[in-house]
């Protein structure tokens, strides 16, 4: 505010009147782009989830900055000796959101949350078709056949049963798509014909009141008095829309942004050498990575794709790309994750042998198509840059490689459609649990056509380990599984692992108690700035 | 024009041929000159690239990638590298010397194609009249009620990203003008004698579009070429810049703008001199442009 | 004269509907599936893809289709967005006022500087001024304004920070859309708070207005002057000035008025030029409006915002090229008479 002010006094004409009047503590948050609705149930983009955020609690929730657990609207939960049963005791005196004509009547209770999973699960829920229907995250973390029940025990007491252990189920309910809506605020809507206004405009039990929001401009959010947690340090907090990468990042400078997500990280060190900024980083929990299609010759043959794992230079990529902020990759996981198995002996950069190998698979002169992603993600910050630098890398070894990408759904589809011979992609972990990486990104099960395994690498006895450390729930134990199945990765060496990217977040030195979060969610709750 | 001209009356002054008197014309206007100048030096620059450029387009030099090499006026610059190498390493001066090549070749297949398929149907139209022209002409005036630069992008979504793309996209935008041109063109030659006097001696239709009417209304068609050559580049480069032109690693000016611009902060250079580059050039095709119309247009001759 | 009018009208009306069925076509021809948008890195099965496409209706046969969107947008309704679930009239109409603020004040940024340029540079034709002024034009008229953007923010906003980077308002006002312009919302607003939102709103439309209104300036400016030198060289002009009426007088009064003609007409042109440059100067500056919406609509692959959009920006540029040319007629009898 200080150096706009500053500005507005040099631009003679308009320098009065610039004084700002709010006295309220505004915290402004440069976001990359407008959110499709506010209901994390039914969206599927972090950029909706970042929005929604603020505004709801889940049961069980993630530590900010961590992928520890901690009691969200449920304080406590026990699970039966079988596996099978969960049981959730809530948390009582919680108060929904009160705002533009809605007034809770009554606290926060046990109905509300059979109501919110009714509304993805039960296909004959009044609220199931609104807004499309369509439930992505529920649907594909498998919660249709993996619920058997969803009950209120009594007002503060709910059990969720399942059909089958799954060791991973209490961290998905901390995800995003698990947000408690108010039962009350659905009935209400519904009864007034507008039930998509739950989607339009949320009410939660969240850190802040969701007030007002202008398409492509801004969402503007208050500070929620009534908070379980205590009420926040800020009065409001603004979502101002900046989809632009350079104008974000020159709006931050200029003083218009507390905080910005995405920077270019080639200039991570300007930003860094502004005395007003502050940048902090962390360890994503992700993986970026190029696949190699095992279904199109010659990448059915191992030693062709040892090849490539030797020809390119990971670290020169990490210099240009990441430019520094990423960790060279050796196993599908990332080092953050439990059961990552540093023994593993990454491949060297030697454009030699990889020729050796080559002419030892009869691959020479080999000529490939590259894709990559034509969007920039967590996990590669310039996928275009690193295809340039790997189609470098390539010629080297007498392997001529054609840069190609599409759109980005279109992209996606493709490659899940295995038409590419090699394509990067990447992935951000959802919950924190090695079966979220290794069984979403390598199991026989998503090698389908149109699954998310798109080097279509099905290997029978790396898909046994991971089923197995799927339904035992001793963490020991299923890190063994784990350990085996990523020397069989790296042996059959599907894909060139490439990164695991880290995280910058660039904000003014006047922001205070904010937390990078490795799943990549940007949360404000508890974060300051000094006045 | 024919052949029944009588023998000049006044043997004065010695005739002067019509491209002489252009000629004469574009060399007092000192703009024009100019801007045949700068595209002279580019034209050399896209023909001699691989002899002129120091160092091939793609070529990445390790040693820029950790730490980037800025141009010559700025510290720590290597002498290899003039105007110092981009993200990726690569020589910057050879990227603009090469992207030369790009923005000509752009122009001329935008140019050539719209203009093809424009002067087609301009002269279908004019000549044919009824429901050839009225279907023509709507669907010119469909083209036309769509801006550009939206219809383009419209185009490059159905047909891909990529720089043919691009220009086949741009090429459908300017159709409508050279289209209206022909037609106007052809509607005030039609009724003059000498048409009137080539369809007597027996020419079809098709020799009277191509040998007779077509010469005669090639001067705005000349000056709407010229114009739309910059245009074309600036329209290919915006399409560049929003991500759907041409893709890595070709060193199109627009596209090494777009890659570029979240680093103006950090290497001003990457972004300014792409963008100075496309200037210069539009400049320099507009500046032709203009002196041609003048030396064509006598009415605007004073 | 009636016949005048009644000929041009008609002749919109097909064109308009031709617009109708290109935007049909050309949305349709879109490669990708709207599906795959909603979907993350993860996979999604066939199965689930087409219940997904019946409940978007893309699953009819194409007539059946196209039929209910003309029948929609005789209605007004131009569809629901894919992303969004809104109606797209409705998003439309949201955006539509940032854009056309912006476009106003380039128009009047552009017609205010471009006009006393282009008369100056006739009078004193063949001067230092007259050159300047054509040579910069041209540049103005050559610039890639995406760039220029970028230049005028890395030196305006960020090194000497005298204007706001991008947007409409300073974060720190919250003023209600009423009207959509933010000139007029934040007059409206009786917030205290709010008080110097108003000089807020103005101070971040400067670069954005400069931005857009380059290329119509040079435009005006270069037509004002050729104009501008024809009228003066009449019969009329130079009896005025036989007559002994002073120079400025002659320029003002008789000159420019007639001048204005062909300068209006250049000026109402400019709408498609306009829209085009919308995009790109709202891309720069975060603006939201129109033409960063279409765009975004386009990387969405959200069909209906995209066609709803191109046919009402269409049928915009039609209507105002047709009030143009209307007006034109009515000033000059020559056209009104011609075909």
């Amino acid at each position: 505010m200080k150096r706009r002010l500053l500005g507005a006094v040099a631009a003679a004409a308009l320098a009065f009147g610039f004084a700002n009047a709010a006295s309220a503590k505004t915290l402004v948050y440069c976001s990359e782009g407008s959110p499709e609705n506010f209901n994390p149930q039914i969206n599927t983009t972090g950029t909706s989830f970042d929005t929604a955020y603020p505004v709801f609690n889940k049961l069980v929730e993630f530590i900010p900055g961590t992928t520890k657990l901690q009691p969200g609207l449920a304080e406590s939960w026990d699970v039966s000796d079988d596996g099978l049963t969960y049981t959730f005791n809530l948390r009582k005196g919680v108060k929904f959101h009160a705002r533009g004509g809605f007034s809770p009547t009554r606290d926060f209770n046990a109905d509300d949350v059979v109501a919110t999973f009714n509304r993805m699960w039960k296909k004959d829920d009044p609220y199931h078709p609104v807004s499309g229907g369509e439930y992505d995250y529920f649907n594909d973390m498998g919660m249709p056949d993996l619920l058997t029940a969803v009950e209120k025990v009594d007002d503060y007491t709910v059990r969720m049963k399942l059909a089958q252990p799954e060791s991973p189920f209490v961290a998905n309910l901390a995800m995003d798509f698990a947000a408690i809506h108010s039962k009350e605020y659905m009935d209400a809507m519904m009864k007034a014909g507008t039930p998509e206004k739950v989607d339009q405009e949320p009410i939660g039990t969240g850190p802040f009141i969701w007030a007002n929001y202008r398409k492509d401009d801004r969402i503007i959010y208050n500070a929620n008095v009534n908070y379980f947690r205590g009420k926040q340090p800020i009065d409001r907090l603004v979502f101002s829309i900046t989809p632009d990468q350079a104008t974000r990042e020159a709006r931050l400078e200029a003083g218009e942004c507390d905080v910005i997500p995405y920077p270019n990280p080639a200039n991570i060190a300007k930003l860094k050498s502004n005395p007003n900024l502050q940048v902090l980083e962390q360890e994503g929990l992700n993986v970026g990575y190029l696949a190699m299609n095992v279904k199109k010759p010659p990448f059915d043959n191992k030693l062709v794709r040892q090849a490539f794992n030797m020809a390119l230079d990971k670290e020169a990529i990490l210099a240009a790309v990441y430019k520094g902020a990423g960790k060279a990759a050796k196993n599908p996981i990332p080092p953050t994750i439990w059961s990552y198995d540093d023994s593993v002996q990454p491949y060297p950069y030697d454009p030699e042998k990889a020729k050796e190998l080559l002419a030892q698979a009869g691959a020479s002169n080999l000529k490939t198509d590259l894709w990559y992603m034509p969007v920039q993600r967590p996990y590669n910050p310039d996928a275009k840059k690193m295809a340039e630098l790997m189609q470098a890398d390539l010629a080297k070894i007498g392997v001529t490689a054609e840069l190609k990408t599409f759109e980005w759904g279109e992209y996606r589809k493709r490659v899940q459609g295995g038409e590419h011979m090699t394509g990067m992609l990447g992935w951000t972990g959802d919950n924190g649990d090695p079966d979220n990486f290794l069984g979403v990104l390598l199991s026989c099960t998503s090698a389908r056509e149109g699954g998310s395994n798109i080097a279509k690498w099905c290997n029978e006895e790396f898909s046994a380990l991971i089923d197995q450390a799927k339904q035992i729930s001793d963490v020991e134990k299923r890190t063994e599984l784990y350990e085996k199945a990523q020397a069989i990765f790296h042996e059959e060496a599907p894909w060139v692992p490439i990164a695991h990217s880290v995280v910058h977040m660039p904000m003014s030195k006047k922001v205070k108690g904010y937390k990078v979060h490795p799943l990549g969610t940007h949360i404000f709750e508890g974060v300051d700035i000094e006045e | 024009m024919t052949d029944i001209t009588l023998p000049a009356a006044e043997p004065v002054s010695r005739p002067i041929s019509p491209s002489r008197e252009v000629w004469l014309s574009l060399k007092a206007n000192k703009g024009a000159m100019a801007g045949l100048i700068v595209i002279v030096l580019l034209v050399i620059a896209a023909v001699f690239a691989d002899i002129i450029a120091p160092y091939h387009y793609a070529q990445v030099f390790k040693e820029c990638v950790v730490e980037v090499c800025p141009p010559a006026w700025r510290e720590g610059s290597d002498p290899r590298f003039i105007l110092g190498t981009d993200a990726v390493g690569r020589d910057l001066w050879s990227r603009l010397i090469h992207g030369s090549r790009y923005s000509l070749f752009i122009g001329s297949i935008v140019v050539t194609i719209s203009l093809a398929a424009g002067i087609l149907f301009g002269l279908l139209s004019g000549f044919f009249r009824g429901t050839i022209d009225i279907l023509i002409m709507r669907a010119m005036d469909i083209i036309l009620s769509v801006p550009s630069l939206l219809l383009a992008l419209a185009i490059v979504a159905i047909l891909g990203s990529g720089l043919l793309n691009a220009m086949i996209a741009v090429a459908i935008t300017y159709i409508p003008h050279y289209a209206r041109l022909a037609r106007a063109a052809v509607l005030t030659e039609l009724p003059k004698d000498y048409v009137t006097a080539s369809r007597v001696a027996g020419a079809g239709t098709l020799r009277l579009m191509l040998n007779t009417v077509l010469p005669n209304c090639l001067a705005p068609l000349i000056v709407q070429a010229t114009l739309s050559f910059s245009t074309a580049i600036l329209d290919a480069a915006a399409l560049g810049f929003l991500g759907y032109g041409a893709q890595a690693p070709t060193p199109e000016w627009g596209t090494m703008l777009a890659d570029a611009r979240s680093l103006i902060r950090s290497m001003p250079w990457v972004v300014t001199l792409p963008g100075l580059a496309i200037l210069i050039t539009v400049l320099a095709f507009n500046l032709l442009g203009d002196g041609l119309r003048d030396a064509l247009d006598p009415k605007l001759k004073r | 004269m009636l016949r005048f009018v009644l000929t041009r009208v008609g002749l919109v009306i097909p064109t308009f509907l031709g617009i109708i069925l290109l935007t049909f076509i050309l949305i349709r021809l879109v490669p990708g599936d709207p599906v795959q948008v909603r979907v993350g890195e993860r996979g999604i099965t066939e199965e689930r893809r087409l219940a997904l496409l019946h409940e978007m209706g893309l699953d009819r046969p194409l007539h059946v289709q196209f039929f209910d969107y003309v029948g929609g947008v005789l209605q007004g309704d131009l569809g629901i967005s894919i992303i969004t679930k809104k109606p797209v009239m409705v998003e439309f109409l949201t955006l539509f006022p940032a854009t056309l603020e912006l476009a106003f004040f380039a128009i009047l940024f552009a017609a205010s500087i471009g006009l006393p340029l282009g008369v100056i540079a006739a009078v004193r034709r063949g001067s230092a001024f007259d050159h300047t002024v054509m040579g910069l034009s041209l540049t103005g008229y050559s610039m890639p304004i995406f760039w220029w953007g970028l230049l005028l923010i890395l030196l305006f906003s960020v090194d000497l920070g005298w204007t706001p980077v991008a947007k409409r308002l300073s974060d720190d006002y919250f003023v209600d859309q009423v009207t959509g312009f933010m000139l007029i919302d934040t007059l409206l607003s009786d917030d205290p708070m709010n008080e110097g939102s108003f000089l807020d709103a103005l101070h971040h439309l400067i670069l954005p207005t400069v931005v857009l209104g380059t290329v119509p300036l040079a435009v005006i400016a270069r037509m004002t002057r050729s104009a501008m030198l024809e009228v003066l060289g009449e019969d009329y002009i130079r009896t005025a000035r036989a007559k002994g009426l002073g120079s400025i007088r002659v320029v003002a009064v008789h000159a420019l008025r007639n001048a204005l003609v062909p300068v209006v007409t250049v000026i109402g042109l400019q709408v498609g030029t306009l829209m085009g440059g919308a995009i790109l100067t709202e891309t720069v500056f975060s603006w939201p409006g129109i033409g960063k919406w279409l765009v975004e609509s386009i990387g969405r692959r959200d069909y209906p915002a995209l066609q709803g959009g191109v046919l009402v920006i269409a049928a915009l540029v039609m209507t105002v090229n047709l009030a143009v040319d209307l007006l034109y007629g009515l000033l000059n009898p020559r056209i009104r008479h011609r075909r």
